[in-house]
Formats: C-alpha cells, structure tokens, sequence
C-alpha cells in the first residue's frame, strides 16, 4: 500500500505494464503537440504578441499621450468632455492608464493597422478590450508596443481587469472602430 | 492504549501503537498534527465566509456587500483559504506522513512548535493588516500598490514558520533512516509529501527575495520596486505554493486509496517518477503570469509556461492514471469485477473519505487540469488573462483539487489521530457532494463569464457609477447569478465540514483500541491486495475508459479556443 514501504526496495527496476507505458507514450506526446502549436501559431497564426517594449518614464509618456490627442482630436464624449481621438492609419496610437481612466478615446478604421502603444502613469492595470476579448497588463514605466488591426466595427470598451484600488469598478475607456472615410 | 518508551536516548518520547495500521504514534507528533489541523480548519471557514460574501457581491441582483468591504473581503479570502487553511493543513501532514507512517518520533518538536507559533502570528498579523482596511491590495499585492507594512510582515512570518516545519519533516526523515524504523524505502505517500517539501523549500526561498524587500520599502528604507521583476518572483511563489498543493493532494489521494480500499499503486517507479518531475519542472510556472506583460521574450514564455514541453503536466496525467487504476485494481481484486464500472458503481461512496477523493480527483482532472493547461498557453492567454477564466481554474484546484482531498482526509484523521468516532455521520456522507458540487459549479460558471470576457476582482460590472460604461452580453448575468448559487451550495457543504469535524472532536465518543477494532476505517487485510504492477497487474478497462474520456475532452477543448483566438483581432 501508498502507506507502507514499497515491497521491492529497489522499485526503479520494477517491470512497467503494457497501458502504463502506452498512456505515457501518448500523454508525452501530447505535450510535444501542444508545445509545436504555440511555435506554429507564431509563424501561421494572426493572434501573436509582438513582444515589443520600452522602459518609460511616465511623464514622457504622458506627453506623448496628450500630444497625439491634441494633433488628431476630432470630438468630444458627450458631457465627459474626454477625447476621442481619430489618428490615421499606419500611426503610432497612445493610450494610458492611470487611477482611474483609459485616457484617450481612440476612434480607429477598420482593417487598417495601428501601433498601439500602452502603458500606465501610476499602479497596474488591465487592458481589456471587450467583447473582443483582448486582455493585456499595463505596467507603469513600460511601454508595450503591438501592432493592431480592428476587425469589426462598433463601439468597444476597455474595462480595467487588473485590481488598482477602491475606483478600479470605475475604470472604463473606450475605442471606436469606423468604417474608413 | 499501550505506551511504548522510545529508545533509552530519548527518554521523553512516548509512543502509542494504532489499533488498526500498527504504526507507533509519537505523542508530540500527534498533538502538533491536532493544533495544525485545527488552526488549519478555522482558516477555512473565516476564509469560506469572505469567499461567500465575495460570490454574493459579484452577482449583480445581491452585490451584498459595499466597494472597500468587496476589496477587502477578496483580499482576507485570498489570503485566509489559499494560504492559511492549505499550509497549515499542509504541515499537519508533512508531519503525519513523516512521523507517523515511518514509525518514528518527530524530529525536533520544539522546532516545531516554534514553526506553529510564527505562523499563527504571521496569520494573524496579516488578518488584522487586511480589516484594518489599510490592506486591500488582493493575495497578490502587486506593486507600486501599497500595503501596511504588517501585511508584508505577518506573510513574512507565516513563511518563515513554513520553511522551519519543512526542517522538522526532513530532519524526521533523516532520523528515521538513521534509526532504521522502516525497512526498505519510504512509503508513496512519504515521498509525495517530500515532493512537496522540496517545492515548498524552493517557493518559500521565492518569497523571502521578493516579500523582504517589498516590506522594507512599505517602510520606506527601498524606494523602487520594479513591477514586473515583482510579478516575476512573486509568482516564483504564488504559482510554485500551488505546486506544493498538487503534490501533497495528490499524496493524499494515494494515501485515501490505500487506508480505505487497500489500493496499491500500480507501479511504484511510475508514480514516483510523476512525483520527480513535479520537483524538477513545476517551478517554471511563474510564467504564467507574464504570458501578457511587457518586455518578456516569446521563446522564454512557451518554454517555461510549457513546463519545459508540458513534462510536468506529463506528470499529472500519470498520477491521473495510476490512482484510478490502483482504485479499480483493488476493487476488482475484491470481487466488484463484472463488466467495466461494477468497481466504481460499488465503490465505497457513502464514505465521505473515499467520496471526497474521487471527485477531487475527477474535478482536479477534468476541469483543473485541462483549463490551466489551456490558460497558460502563450496566445490563448491573451483571451484570458485576468478575466474571471483565472479564478474559475483554480478554484477547480485548489478548491475541487486540493480543498476536497484535505477534507477527505480529515475524515481519517479524526478517527485515527484525534481518536473520535464522526458525529452526524449522515451529514458527512452528504458533505462531499455539497461542497464538490458547489465547488464544480463555481469553477465551471466563473469560466463561462471569463470566456465571455468578465474581469475578476472587480465590485460593479454594470459600470453604474463610471463616467463610460460598457455593457456584457446578457449570459453574464445569469453566469454570474449561477456562480453565487453554487457559491451558497459549496458554503453549505463548507459549514456542514466545520460542523462534523469540529463536532467530532469536541463531542465525538471516545475511541478506544477496542472501538477501533471493532470498526475500523483502514482497511484491514490488505493483503489480499497482492502484488505490485508490472505483469501481475488485472486489466483495468475502466480506467483506460476514464482515461480516454479525459484525453479526448482535453483535445477537444484545447482546439476550441485556438479557434476562438483565430477570431480576435490581428495581432503582432
């Protein structure tokens, strides 16, 4: 029994049954699979991270923020008075974090590509963009950089999914995605 | 009881002999097995009440409790349950499976009382940090969010009482070797709970390099901590602790298999080579927690999150063979050998020690174990990540996993080291579906508002008082309003846990060497469990059914959500 001592006291040597060694054989195997999809998935699929990043300092990075949102701001959200921000195609896309907005709007075209730049000016927090369904960590002090291409047009929200404190239920931004003018 | 004096060397160790194992009892092991188990299961239900007042709030028709109470009671909970209740239950049985199953007396017991006292004060200490309400950070206290320094301190503390009851169980297993009270090899169950030791050494060192300095920065002597390199070792700990979990859970299953239906395990050198490649491959899973964060390379992600080729996985799905089949050796071998499942429809599930393990086992598997390989893949991650996918596995693991089998094995622990017969047996055959059942369903609901992409740790998913909102599909809510009731459910079987066990020992009949011989709860006459695998061993298609189930779901699911990533924006 699992309780007392093994009876062979050399069990290393013990004979392996036949369904030991074939379920064996086919869980290692499965392992190797799954571990060549993800290489496999880097060079044929289109969901891949580009592992792209800077260390920042946040004031920068805030700059670089408002300047974009200054040069491209086509309106404002309603009463909120935030942003929204139309840059063209092919450009560098800025949005931030911090306690407790996504800062700015982003209006972007479908199927058109942007490099999307993200980072945070103080604690952690969670870029998630629904009902798409991309989720990625915001650190403050690195810039992630990825280069998106919206599939879908519509109205898409960027709920905080990292904990950052008593207003993080609040932290909500949004990005448009418009048919191209 | 007889009273046996231990070799004249050590004039103060009293022995008892078990009624039933045969084993000598070292009394001071047994009373630090009592206090740890008991501290362990008080845990268990402070941190089970935060965890129902946290399941109520996020379903949007209760949302019972306020935002800061929320954080706060997400934070005790964490902390309480997955900590706490694990790690003391856990030195319980590093103690159990070293003193006490290899006959000998525990090595150092002042030791180990000095491990019990730091980790009781670390417990409390952080207890009191987080309702003081100046704590709310979650389990994980991600910087640059700050805790009171008496948070980082009382972990500090309860990890420092850890790695001292990891010496005292090796310091055991060197003197038992040295005095030759076993013959032979360590038992299975021994060498699970080694496994994880060994884990338990390497999380704990994790978390001395990262929790020092954290605290000596909430005090202001460090000015920066760098966020990521925080998560990098933090998780060293937060990931690898739970490797200690699979490893003592899945020692227990063995162990509950063996006292309850004498199973043996159908090979020795297969089931500890799944138990070395845990210690050698499991600590990599602190990458799956960078799967999406900045400045960390694709190559260096699947090789770690992958466990080195999933070998460590590879590990899991052996254990997930040789327990069940040890189970189905056995009962065929006591005569349940009609067709394929006559060993499982007359398994013993009335008894809740047995009940408990195999749904653990099964829940472990099934919705554990596929969703966390699933989750750590690099891409899928991305669909993900901090979403309430994240909780909804572990809880399949921890709690279905590693909850379940604690409790199981609880039920032997009491008759046999408390010496008490069960009070309400009635309710503790039920207490294994109540709590496997709310425990699945929780699990199973919270993945299926994460896969719709509801964040976790969050108080208001309705956004009603944000400057922007954002509305989920309406399946969310009813998600939501299912994980509260299955919430309840597991709360209910939680309570009903606490009610026998606390009931037993307290005013539980006395249970005497006569008591016990009359009606034991190991299985006696194991030996006609005959010999070990290899050739001998009865074909088992049951298990090979069970298993092939297992492995097509797995596959299964595993290409269904490379196919809803294939349908997420493009990415590079």
């Amino acid at each position: 029994m699992a309780i007392h001592s093994p009876e062979k006291r050399i069990w290393w040597n013990e004979p392996l049954d036949r369904k030991e060694i074939i379920w064996i054989a086919i869980a290692f195997a499965w392992g190797l699979v799954m571990f060549a999809t993800m290489i496999v998935w880097h060079i044929t699929g289109q969901q891949n991270l580009s592992n792209e990043a800077y260390k920042i300092d946040p004031e920068i990075y805030a700059e670089r923020t408002e300047a974009m949102a200054t040069k491209y701001k086509v309106r404002e959200e309603g009463k909120t008075g935030i942003p929204v921000v139309h840059p063209p195609p092919g450009t560098e896309v800025y949005m931030l974090g911090r306690l407790w907005e996504w800062w700015p709007i982003l209006e972007l075209e479908k199927g058109k590509s942007y490099r999307l730049h993200l980072s945070s000016l103080d604690w952690q927090h969670g870029f998630s963009l629904q009902p798409t369904n991309i989720n990625l960590q915001v650190h403050p002090g690195y810039e992630m950089v990825l280069t998106i291409t919206p599939s879908e047009t519509g109205e898409f929200g960027v709920v905080c999914n990292e904990y950052c404190g008593i207003g993080h239920h609040q932290m909500v931004g949004k990005i448009y995605v418009v048919d191209k003018k | 009881m007889t009273a046996t004096t231990a070799p004249a060397t050590y004039p103060s160790t009293t022995f008892r002999t078990c009624p039933e194992t045969g084993l000598l009892v070292d009394a001071k092991a047994e009373t630090l097995i009592k206090v740890n188990a008991v501290v362990a299961v008080v845990f268990l239900a402070i941190g089970g009440l935060f965890g129902l007042l946290v399941a109520l709030t996020r379903w949007p028709a209760v949302h019972i409790l306020p935002a800061d109470w929320f954080y706060l009671a997400l934070t005790a909970h964490g902390a309480d349950v997955l900590l706490f209740w694990i790690v003391f239950f856990e030195v319980a049985l590093l103690y159990f499976a070293s003193a006490i199953l290899l006959n000998c007396r525990l090595a150092a017991p002042r030791f180990a009382w000095v491990a019990f006292a730091l980790m009781l004060v670390g417990a409390l200490t952080a207890n009191v940090a987080v309702l003081q309400g100046e704590s709310s950070v979650m389990f994980t206290s991600y910087v640059p969010m700050q805790a009171a320094p008496h948070f980082y301190l009382g972990l500090i503390l309860f990890a420092v009482g850890t790695l001292i009851a990891c010496f005292v169980f090796f310091g055991t297993l060197v003197i038992a070797r040295e005095e030759g009270t076993y013959e032979g090899s360590i038992p299975l169950v021994t060498f699970g709970a080694m496994t994880a030791a060994i884990i338990a050494v390497f999380t704990l060192a994790s978390g001395a390099i990262i929790l020092i300095p954290t605290f000596l920065w909430s005090i202001g002597l460090i000015g920066h901590i760098d966020p990521v390199v925080y998560k990098l070792v933090w998780w060293g700990m937060g990931h690898s602790s739970q490797q200690i979990n699979v490893s003592a859970h899945v020692a227990v299953w063995y162990a509950i298999a063996a006292m309850v239906l004498g199973a043996k395990p159908l090979s020795e050198k297969v089931s500890r080579t799944a138990f070395l490649m845990y210690i050698l491959f499991l600590q990599l899973a602190s990458a799956h927690h960078m799967l999406v964060e900045p400045g960390v390379s694709s190559e260096w992600k699947i090789f770690n999150t992958s466990y080195a080729m999933y070998l460590a996985v590879l590990g899991s799905m052996i254990h997930g063979m040789s327990i069940p089949g040890a189970v189905e050796a056995a009962q065929r071998r006591r005569g349940f050998d009609r067709g394929m499942f006559e060993w499982l429809r007359k398994a013993p599930w009335g008894n809740p020690a047995f009940a408990g393990m195999f749904l653990s086992l099964v829940m472990f598997g099934f919705l554990g174990g596929i969703s966390g390989v699933v989750l750590g893949t690099e891409q899928i991650n991305l669909l993900m990540h901090n979403t309430l996918y994240v909780p909804g596995h572990f809880h399949a693991t921890v709690v279905a996993g590693t909850t379940l089998a604690f409790m199981a094995m609880t039920y032997l622990v009491v008759p046999l080291i408390f010496r008490r017969e069960l009070v309400m047996k009635r309710l503790a055959q039920w207490q294994p579906y109540l709590f496997g059942i709310g425990v699945a369903g929780i699990s199973l609901f919270m993945m299926g508002a994460g896969t719709l992409g509801v964040s976790r740790r969050h108080w208001d998913i309705t956004f009603s008082d944000a400057q922007l909102t954002f509305d989920y599909p309406p399946a969310v809510f009813l998600m939501m309003g299912l994980n509260g009731l299955s919430a309840i459910l597991a709360t209910i079987g939680g309570i009903a846990f606490v009610v026998v066990v606390v009931g037993s020992i307290l005013f539980g009949k006395r249970r005497d060497d006569a008591a016990a011989k009359a009606s034991p709860v190991v299985l006696t006459g194991g030996d006609t469990v005959a010999s070990y695998g290899g050739e001998h061993t009865l074909k088992l298609p049951g298990t090979i059914t069970l298993v092939a189930v297992f492995f097509l779901a797995f596959v299964l699911y595993y290409y269904v959500n490379w196919k809803y990533l294939s349908e997420v924006w493009p990415l590079s």
